[in-house]
């Protein structure tokens, strides 16, 4: 073993015996090569990066889970614009009906802003779009709203859409479905509410944590797309955590997997892609009981 | 109890606290919320036989839960839950970490800071206020004294056990309650009226400062142990105010609460004891009379806003003249004569008053001497206020230009071409410079000038915008309040008033301020753009609010200056004047200065 080629060729192949000699050097992580390689050059505007995921679970036969991400870069010599569009739906009522209630949720909410400030912003000849974002959101819900008592009568969707604009973000929410904000030093707070009756009576200290977690009308919504008249979005605008991430999920996630647990398995994962993945699994590892669609998104730079 | 014990299979106890005559007071832990949530619990056992003094003392104990329900206020402990159990009852408080001042005065070696016994004092005249004016009948206490007196771990004090506070129903006698040494002689013969309180609140202050404890002296001896006499380090102001809650006769001590707490502030202004002191702001509608600090008379209309540096008031007038006051006492130090009116606000740098006139000139003036510096001419009169940064001064001017001097030539570096008046007052921020005009344009030109990008409002931007996280907000005469991307000028977000504004917003924890020509004050959500409250007064608001503490200050052309809870919009006080207040009030120390048509510049307590 005191050839140097034998040692060389050895380190090759025996990786665990690798490992463990020299375990006492822990090996550089990704993050960590990273900025070491980011502080020789940097070449990328600032872009939104993006991952996701989207599973049936262990327990259903269907996945009436839809999501939606659109990610732009422009850079020019006038301005960066970093642009994105992030929607998850989690539809519901019988007979494929919650498939089809999400999935056109989607699609419509995604052309209308598409249409509205896309097409205007990045088109040959750039104008402003003549509706305030907030507008454009509400429309939008509107529009996802009729499509879904078109297309699938009976069903519904929740709805939780958030539009990236530089440094603006937009959030159009309506039912369970969450965006939460979570900061680089591991603060994570949801920026949307959950429309569902009981967690009303959760804030309304009718009934404690506790209760709710058992309640037998915990999947009921009090406001959601597709019953009946329109209901009225919660919009708000933040601006964009950066350092940080913004996590759009259905309740297959936050309502199985303890925040605590995302936030590690965030922080944690090499990126934002396998991220999502690990996040699917821990769902599923606490029994799967529901459909997940997650996206995360984060701005370089 | 003892500790591990459930009460209620909620409360678990965790140590006695405290004990009386009729029960003790235990540390208890909420085990209905995952965090952890400390209440205390007043116990009350009742081992006396005899049914008709058992159902008094429950009566007392039940009392004390009726008042506080109705009650609340930060240096009140909030009730959670009341109930009984056989021969014993329960009262569920909020838990106060901390020491009362008994037991704080038994620790005490050496006399407290004046200015601490001072904090203390006026934190104690506003809870005693707040009880006073409880409506419909006022609350007296009837047992202020060190031990049922809480520090916080902030510093700042709660009153306990309310066990024989009483609602005081005018004419009646009452019992005799309360505790020797701080009780004052009227207590004696049965009445409970507002006056007690604030002789018993006399009685702890003089303790307090003293270090002698009443329970030990003659009753109502406390002229004979002058203040000055065993503690010289307090101002004589703030001992004439003591000594007057402390007379014999109730007719002879203050009217209110509210009146000591006035006294005592403007004895600490006198003497200087406010600096650094960080005081509650009141938390209840001061009815009438309040009076100023200090008034100043111009000889025309005042529709700008003071400016303050190292204790000298600036404010500009129609009279063409700016003024500089001693800020403390109003008195006339120099003034400044352009040829035309002064409308803004002074900027401040280095010592030096710059301002803008419709003489159409920039005026840097010396705060010290009142001597000018230099003068800047532009084409045409200015009415915007001047901003400073990176060495420049940034104002506008009915010329159509921006303009951008160095401050120490008072040469122009460059002027941008804004095609109408500018009248807003430049807002400044990450390198770059935002501004409206007549025409209605908005601009925001980084620091050589040129354009970075341009939003066209319906009508003029005359109000000065503001810049919070990425979003500037600014108001415009088309009835619009505007929330605009900073770095692009998007619409984030419109909010419809009433009618056009020429009132510049502020904002404080996503709360946003602004006044309007419908009269109203408005408190909008920037991160949904919804309306959380409205103020309506009784004429156009084209002042600005500014927000001071937990209260937001600003004029209306109704004449008065108000002063609103920001987080409820409730009045606190209104202050009226002979004509329209257009200016925005400027606060500071626990004053606040403004002015008004009425040609008068006015101090008063915030």
């Amino acid at each position: 073993m005191t050839n140097p080629i034998k040692v060389f060729i050895n380190r090759l192949f025996k990786k665990q015996s690798l490992t463990v000699n020299e375990a006492t050097t822990a090996p550089l992580t990704e993050q960590q090569i990273r900025e070491i390689a980011e502080e020789t050059h940097r070449y990328q505007p600032p872009q939104l990066l993006v991952g996701s995921g989207r599973d049936v679970g262990l327990v259903r036969n269907n996945n009436e889970d839809s999501l939606f991400t659109f990610i732009a870069t422009m850079a020019t010599e006038k301005r960066s614009l970093p642009f994105g569009i992030f929607i998850v739906a989690d539809g519901m009522g019988g007979h494929q009906n919650g498939e089809i209630a999400s999935e056109k949720a989607v699609r419509a909410m995604s052309t209308h802003i598409i249409k509205k400030l896309y097409t205007p912003l990045f088109g040959i000849q750039p104008h402003p779009p003549q509706e305030s974002l907030q507008e454009i959101m509400e429309q939008g819900v509107l529009e996802a709203h009729r499509a879904v008592m078109r297309n699938a009568p009976g069903g519904g969707s929740t709805l939780t859409a958030v539009l990236v604009l530089g440094n603006q973000m937009t959030v159009a929410h309506l039912g369970d479905s969450r965006a939460y904000v979570i900061q680089r030093d591991g603060r994570m707070q949801a920026v949307t509410r959950d429309h569902s009756l009981v967690r009303r009576l959760e804030e309304l200290g009718q009934i404690t944590p506790e209760e709710a977690a058992v309640h037998p009308q915990k999947a009921m919504l009090y406001r959601a797309l597709g019953q009946g008249e329109p209901s009225e979005p919660d919009i708000s605008n933040h601006s964009f955590p950066h350092p940080g991430y913004v996590l759009i999920c259905s309740d297959g996630l936050w309502n199985v997997v303890p925040e605590d647990k995302i936030l590690r398995i965030i922080n944690g994962a090499t990126d934002l892609n396998q991220a999502c993945a690990d996040l699917i699994e821990a769902a599923n590892a606490m029994g799967g009981p529901d459909n997940v669609a997650v996206i995360i998104v984060s701005l370089s730079d | 109890m003892k500790e591990g014990d459930l009460l209620q299979d909620r409360y678990e106890i965790q140590e006695i606290v405290g004990a009386g005559g009729m029960g003790s007071v235990y540390r208890a832990r909420d085990t209905n919320f995952k965090a952890i949530r400390l209440v205390a619990i007043k116990e009350m056992i009742s081992q006396v036989t005899d049914p008709l003094v058992r159902r008094n003392i429950l009566n007392i104990f039940e009392r004390e839960a009726n008042i506080l329900a109705t009650l609340r206020h930060p240096a009140i402990p909030r009730i959670y839950d009341y109930f009984s159990r056989g021969d014993r009852a329960y009262l569920v408080l909020e838990f106060v970490h901390g020491k009362d001042l008994d037991q704080i005065l038994s620790q005490t070696t050496t006399f407290f800071p004046p200015e601490q016994v001072f904090t203390w004092a006026v934190e104690l005249c506003d809870v005693l206020h707040y009880l006073h004016s409880h409506e419909p009948e006022p609350i007296v206490f009837r047992d202020v004294k060190p031990s049922n007196i809480m520090v916080n771990l902030q510093n700042h004090i709660v009153l306990v056990d309310f066990g024989i506070a009483k609602v005081f129903q005018a004419g009646q006698k009452n019992t005799m309650v309360g505790t020797q040494g701080y009780s004052p002689p009227d207590q004696y013969r049965g009445e409970a009226t507002p006056k007690v309180d604030i002789y018993a609140l006399g009685a702890t202050i003089h303790h307090l400062l003293t270090l002698r404890d009443p329970r030990l002296e003659a009753p109502f001896s406390f002229d004979e142990r002058p203040i000055k006499d065993i503690n010289p380090d307090i101002p004589p102001e703030m001992i004439a105010v003591i000594d007057r809650s402390l007379q014999y006769d109730p007719d002879n001590r203050f009217e209110s609460a509210e009146e000591m707490r006035d006294a005592l502030l403007n004895a600490a202004h006198k003497t200087g004891t406010l600096l650094d002191l960080n005081l509650p702001t009141a938390s209840y509608s001061r009815k009438a009379g309040i009076k100023p600090l200090w008034t100043f008379e111009c000889e025309d209309e005042i529709r700008g806003t003071p400016a303050l540096y190292e204790g000298t008031l600036c404010v500009g007038c129609y009279d063409n003249n700016l003024y500089a006051l001693d800020a403390s006492s109003g008195e006339f130090k120099w003034k400044y004569a352009t040829d035309g009116g002064i409308p803004g606000r002074p900027a401040v740098l280095g010592g030096n008053m710059f301002f803008g006139s419709e003489d159409h000139r920039l005026h840097v003036v010396s705060t010290q001497s009142g001597k000018v510096v230099w003068t800047y001419f532009t084409d045409a009169p200015i009415r915007s206020s001047p901003r400073i940064a990176e060495s420049h001064v940034f104002i506008g001017s009915d010329d159509a230009y921006l303009h951008a001097v160095n401050v120490n030539s008072g040469r122009m570096t460059w002027k941008a071409e804004a095609s109408s008046p500018v009248r807003s007052t430049p807002f400044i921020t990450n390198e770059l410079v935002y501004f409206g005009t007549e025409e209605g344009d908005f601009y925001a030109i980084d620091f050589r000038g040129e354009v970075k990008w341009h939003f066209k409002a319906k009508r003029a931007v005359t109000a000065s915008p503001v810049v919070v996280g990425d979003a500037v907000y600014f108001t415009s005469l088309d009835g619009t309040l505007y929330a605009l991307d900073a770095h692009s000028g998007w619409v984030v977000w419109r909010f419809r008033m009433g009618k056009g504004s020429i009132s510049s917003p502020c904002v404080i924890d996503n709360l946003l301020f602004v006044g309007s020509a419908d009269k109203a004050i408005y408190c909008v959500d920037i991160r949904t753009a919804k309306e959380t409250w409205r103020f309506n007064t009784d004429h156009q608001v084209s002042g600005s609010p500014v927000v001071y503490k937990d209260s937001i200050y600003c004029g209306s052309v109704d004449g008065h200056l108000y002063c609103i809870d920001y987080q409820s919009g409730q009045l606190r006080w209104k202050f009226g004047t002979e004509g329209p207040v257009t200016g925005t009030p400027l606060v500071h120390d626990d004053i606040v200065y403004f002015g008004s048509t009425d040609k008068k510049l006015y101090a008063l307590l915030a």
